[in-house]
């Protein structure tokens, strides 16, 4: 009989997590925007107009997807792993453990929520970025289809850091050591063109990477990866992320004592 | 005997580092009830609770809810109890209102705001229902907890030390609250340290200490069973020995034969009538006293003394 959905629970959650986005939306919003807005203003105008075209992509339009992809990710795990290591940092966590909510409605509360944040960050950036570079999108279903898919992909991630995490050193560590140092050197600048051996065959066992590429060719029709392998890998991980989450729940690791 | 509301057998807890925090406990709780869990820190009272709320994974035993195991029917059983917890855990920046929404969403209920004003006006909440949590006063904040349980109307409610820290009006204000619930029918499980709550509120006690239940009783039979009441008079002139015609009385002299001491009764009143009839009998006996001070054993001594009887077994 323990096998019904609580969708009112499910909706409960996210829409508390929303309503706590909202509450602090000028620095949650704010901040991304501008950091994005300088990486245009600095990349896209400045440097970018002095550029030669990347596979006959003027220099600014090039950058948008990574540059989008960067946000995406920062966002999307920033805010699924606050929004579920803060009720364990309160103690607030006893009210989701005594609830008649397990790992569906959890997920979809929490990790509903964080990419749903991220994708109001991403079209205010997108809508950001046309004050500074010229840019379209090729394939428009496929993009939002695709965005959709990455917030989601790193949302489950955050959720997965804020359940492993036991202090906030451990929650800023994975973004801050590994996240942003594999996105700079995924291709959000560059193509893999561009670097000589062995960074051109080294820049391909980056998984982020392949996600860059496959935003891209959402945008401009051009891409390093074929479009398959980039949307393949990136369902693997939403798969491995979702079978690890479960994993948690039914065991009570990090949650129950 | 009232049906069974929860059902606790041979529950064991052991931590990962090896403390055994649940050594087998046995306990039924009746329909209807208010249940007081006494026991110093570290007695078990917060894992037990713990295990039956789905927060802590017990390592042996069962425990069914309603008639219903509470691994395999977690669900239903969750849906229908509502947890106090000791500290004031939740989202302090949030408002009172949206906080006991939030709770009521979790718990799978449609919203009710004829409900939820019900419950936060219950709790003297109302007027704060717009104030963020974190600017409410101690006692305040312990009310949203409360109201945050109550908000998808519990049929089992645990308070976990539910006035700690609470001054004594507000624990008195409590008190009442906990009372009125059990009116409505809910039954209500709560641990505590302070005897006083215990003796004030519960229809049946149970000691625990170092995860073994030591004693499950209705708190009258207990007060019959193991209280007393002591009597001091104050003689006017020392009494050498004890007459005669007090003898039948549990009596005993000290300060020299200044002070005549009775110490016996059931906890139930008998002790008082008893050294009521002794006063009378000493008036008639013609031996003048100037005092009297009288003291009844409250479950305070019954649990120290029950501790200590352990405490002795164990050396």
């Amino acid at each position: 009989m323990s096998s019904y959905m609580n969708w009112r629970g499910a909706y409960a959650i996210l829409r508390n997590e929303l309503l706590r986005f909202f509450r602090t939306a000028f620095g949650s919003i704010v901040s991304p925007v501008l950091t994005t807005s300088l990486y245009f203003i600095v990349f896209g105008s400045a440097i970018g107009s002095r550029m030669a075209e990347v596979n006959g992509v003027p220099y600014g339009a090039f950058i948008v997807p990574g540059l989008l992809m960067l946000t995406l990710l920062a966002e999307s795990t920033s805010n699924a792993s606050f929004g579920i290591y803060m009720p364990k940092f309160t103690g607030a966590i006893y009210e989701l453990l005594s609830a008649p909510v397990g790992v569906a409605e959890t997920v979809i509360g929490f990790v509903g929520a964080a990419a749903l944040k991220s994708l109001i960050i991403s079209a205010i950036i997108l809508v950001t970025a046309t004050l500074f570079v010229d840019y379209s999108i090729a394939h428009p279903v496929l993009a939002l289809g695709y965005i959709v898919l990455v917030a989601a992909a790193f949302s489950l991630f955050g959720f997965l850091l804020g359940l492993w995490a036991d202090g906030f050193e451990k929650l800023s560590i994975i973004p801050m050591l590994v996240l942003t140092p594999l996105t700079f050197l995924g291709g959000t600048f560059y193509s893999v063109d561009m670097l000589d051996e062995p960074w051109g065959t080294l820049v391909q066992v980056n998984p982020v990477f392949y996600l860059v590429n496959g935003l891209r060719w959402t945008f401009t029709g051009q891409s390093d990866v074929p479009i398959a392998l980039a949307f393949g890998m990136t369902l693997a991980f939403v798969a491995l992320c979702v079978a690890t989450i479960a994993w948690i729940f039914k065991t009570g690791w990090r949650l129950r004592e | 005997m009232p049906e069974p509301i929860l059902d606790i057998r041979g529950l064991e807890k052991t931590y990962k580092g090896g403390v055994q925090a649940l050594k087998g406990v046995d306990l039924t709780i009746r329909r209807g009830e208010i249940f007081a869990l006494l026991g110093p820190n570290g007695a078990g009272k917060t894992t037990l609770i713990g295990a039956t709320c789905g927060l802590v994974n017990p390592t042996g035993g069962s425990i069914e809810a309603f008639g219903l195991d509470t691994r395999k029917h977690w669900r239903e059983v969750r849906a229908r109890i509502g947890l106090v917890p000791q500290e004031l855990a939740t989202d302090m920046f949030d408002k009172v209102i949206r906080q006991v929404r939030y709770s009521r969403g979790m718990f799978g209920l449609k919203p009710d705001e004829a409900r939820i004003e019900e419950v936060l006006k219950a709790l003297s909440l109302w007027d704060k229902r717009d104030a963020a949590i974190r600017e409410l006063s101690g006692g305040m904040k312990r009310r949203v907890m409360i109201a945050k349980a109550l908000a998808h109307d519990p049929e089992l409610l645990f308070l976990d030390e539910p006035t700690a820290g609470v001054d004594v009006e507000l624990r008195r204000d409590m008190w009442k609250q906990i009372d009125a619930l059990r009116a409505r029918g809910t039954t209500i499980i709560l641990t505590t340290h302070y005897i006083e709550e215990a003796q004030e509120m519960a229809d049946r006690v149970g000691v625990i200490n170092k995860g073994e239940i030591l004693l499950v009783d209705d708190k009258d039979a207990i007060m019959a069973q193991l209280g007393s009441t002591e009597a001091h008079f104050t003689l006017e002139s020392a009494l050498a020995d004890i007459p005669a015609p007090l003898a039948q009385y549990p009596l005993h002299l000290e300060d020299d034969g200044k002070r005549l001491v009775y110490r016996g009764g059931d906890g139930t009143g008998a002790g008082k009538r008893e050294v009521a009839d002794l006063a009378k009998l000493l008036v008639q006996q013609q031996i003048a006293f100037t005092g009297i001070e009288t003291r009844e054993s409250t479950l305070e001594d019954i649990f120290v003394g029950l501790l200590e009887d352990r405490q002795e077994v164990a050396a």
